[in-house]
């Protein structure tokens, strides 16, 4: 699972874009580690991550496999689950990751994580001369760096850089490129705003590292032709 | 994947949605998918909502709505009559979901999807260890695709170069000859969204196996994602991003593990390995 390791961006628009997570590794510490992710994902809820997920469950954004007429169009939809449900559906082991939006609160949850001490693996995704910002700031000694040397090959076979910068927040390719033209368009045209638009795509990261607030920030760049 | 002749009317959602690009309108004007070119990602059959309308009453309301020219348009995210049926998959083409469906525990590595844990658990596992460097090269992300007789030549092309493959990577498990860096023939002409080759060199030789890496991907097909990963200093500092700066690559986004994990099962019973 390299899923946040190949964000497409400047480091612009890659700004303000963090992924913690947290992972115990297979044959040294998955034991207790169910309880111990979600000790990790309720530590975060103080510091309202913009998304959270974990494989086994889906994210905070997720369908709704039981849509009626009178639900659709007198109810409402719902676009998302709550924290702490979410976390109480948790089955099992697995990655457990939130996105915040916020250096700020990245740290500051970093901080209360390092208390707790879960003895499972921390990760951050984000630029990384923000993270090791962040680590001197905790007093953290960061392990292992792992860097993306980007996209090579047939790169012809690629969709233009607002899609892509849309379709690489899901690094399991959950946001196909056609979606996100299609919600690019549609909000272009008008017939679906921004937040809609990103919930929409959301959805379909099962991980729940889709960053919805850069999703606006490249869709109100598009919207104006920017 | 199927999708069901008798509920599917047409609302073309699921086209678009499709990872691969695999979902069409049939010249019945319903949805079919095209099996080849599918990964069984899952992703129609997960992601989309389900209206439960009933299939014959929506098909004359489009039928309707269409001689007004007017159009009948479920939001984008919902499949209105819940046409999706997943199928019982066989070996070799259960072998696409493994490696595609994000949801899916991959046997061999016991981790969901593609991919492993690299040095995202290196704190507690140490496979990547100081002085080294981890390469991991993904074949078809993002959202292309790519056939496993595409990843043999890069594997054969790296076992030529003397690398050495992660034991414990879904791809190396399927390999016929590490040595040779051949893959399993029975599963050469499945189609995968992706699939990720990891090896390991050492610190010295990086530049000469991204040298490999390169001109593995001037001959590629489809898109190749390359990340690569080394421990830090006992002062938090690595060598590894002079050499890629050196070597022309950009270092903005990384991924990087702080070093809180440890080892805690009864049976390891180390009493912690924090670095």
């Amino acid at each position: 699972m390299t899923n946040t390791l190949h964000r497409f961006g400047t480091p612009d628009t890659l700004n303000n874009d963090f992924i913690v997570f947290a992972m115990a590794a297979k044959g040294f510490n998955e034991q207790g580690a169910l309880d111990k992710a979600k000790a990790f994902l309720r530590a975060a809820i103080k510091y309202q991550p913009i998304n959270m997920g974990n494989a086994l469950v889906n994210s905070l954004y997720r369908p709704e496999k039981d849509l009626t007429f009178i639900k659709l169009y007198f109810v409402g939809r719902q676009q998302k689950t709550t924290y702490e449900k979410l976390i109480d559906e948790i089955p099992g082991p697995g990655s457990a990751a939130v996105v915040f939006d916020d250096p700020n609160k990245v740290k500051n949850f970093v901080r209360d994580v390092k208390q707790l001490d879960l003895g499972l693996s921390i990760n951050i995704s984000a630029l990384v001369d923000d993270v090791r910002n962040i680590c001197g700031e905790v007093e953290i000694t960061p392990h292992a760096v792992e860097y993306t040397l980007g996209f090579h090959g047939d790169t012809s076979r690629l969709p233009e850089r607002d899609t892509l910068s849309l379709t690489t927040m899901c690094g399991h390719g959950m946001v196909s490129a056609n979606f996100a033209k299609k919600m690019i368009d549609r909000v272009k045209e008008g017939r679906m705003d921004p937040q809609e638009a990103a919930c929409c795509m959301a959805k379909f990261c099962v991980c729940g590292v889709f960053n919805t607030t850069r999703a606006m920030r490249v869709l109100n760049r598009v919207k104006k032709g920017q | 994947m199927k999708i069901s002749k008798e509920r599917c009317v047409g609302c073309a959602n699921c086209v678009p949605i499709c990872s691969v690009g695999a979902i069409y309108i049939g010249d019945d004007g319903l949805a079919e998918i095209n099996t080849e070119t599918c990964v069984e990602c899952h992703n129609c059959y997960r992601s989309l909502s389900f209206e439960h309308l009933q299939p014959g009453l929506t098909r004359t309301i489009r039928r309707v709505l269409k001689k007004m020219s007017l159009r009948f348009q479920p939001d984008p995210d919902v499949c209105p009559t819940e046409a999706f049926i997943p199928d019982e998959l066989s070996w070799p083409r259960i072998v696409r979901r493994a490696f595609s469906d994000p949801m899916v525990t991959h046997e061999s590595t016991g981790v969901h999807g593609r991919g492993t844990e690299e040095v995202k658990t290196n704190d507690v596992s140490h496979r990547i260890k100081a002085g080294d460097v981890g390469v991991v090269i993904e074949f078809g992300r993002p959202g292309i695709g790519v056939y496993f007789r595409e990843v043999q030549k890069a594997t054969m092309a790296l076992a030529a170069a003397g690398v050495v493959f992660e034991e414990g990577n879904p791809v190396t498990q399927m390999m016929a000859d590490r040595a040779i860096g051949t893959i399993r023939e029975d599963v050469l002409d499945e189609k995968v969204l992706s699939c990720i080759v990891e090896v390991t060199v050492s610190l010295a030789d990086t530049a000469k196996a991204l040298q490999t890496v390169k001109q593995i991907c001037r001959a590629a097909e489809t898109v190749i994602s390359i990340g690569v990963s080394t421990v830090c200093n006992e002062d938090g500092s690595e060598p590894l991003r002079e050499i890629l700066e050196r070597e022309g690559y950009q270092t903005g986004w990384a991924k990087v593990n702080l070093g809180l994990g440890r080892a805690s099962n009864a049976s390891i019973s180390t009493g912690g390995t924090r670095s």
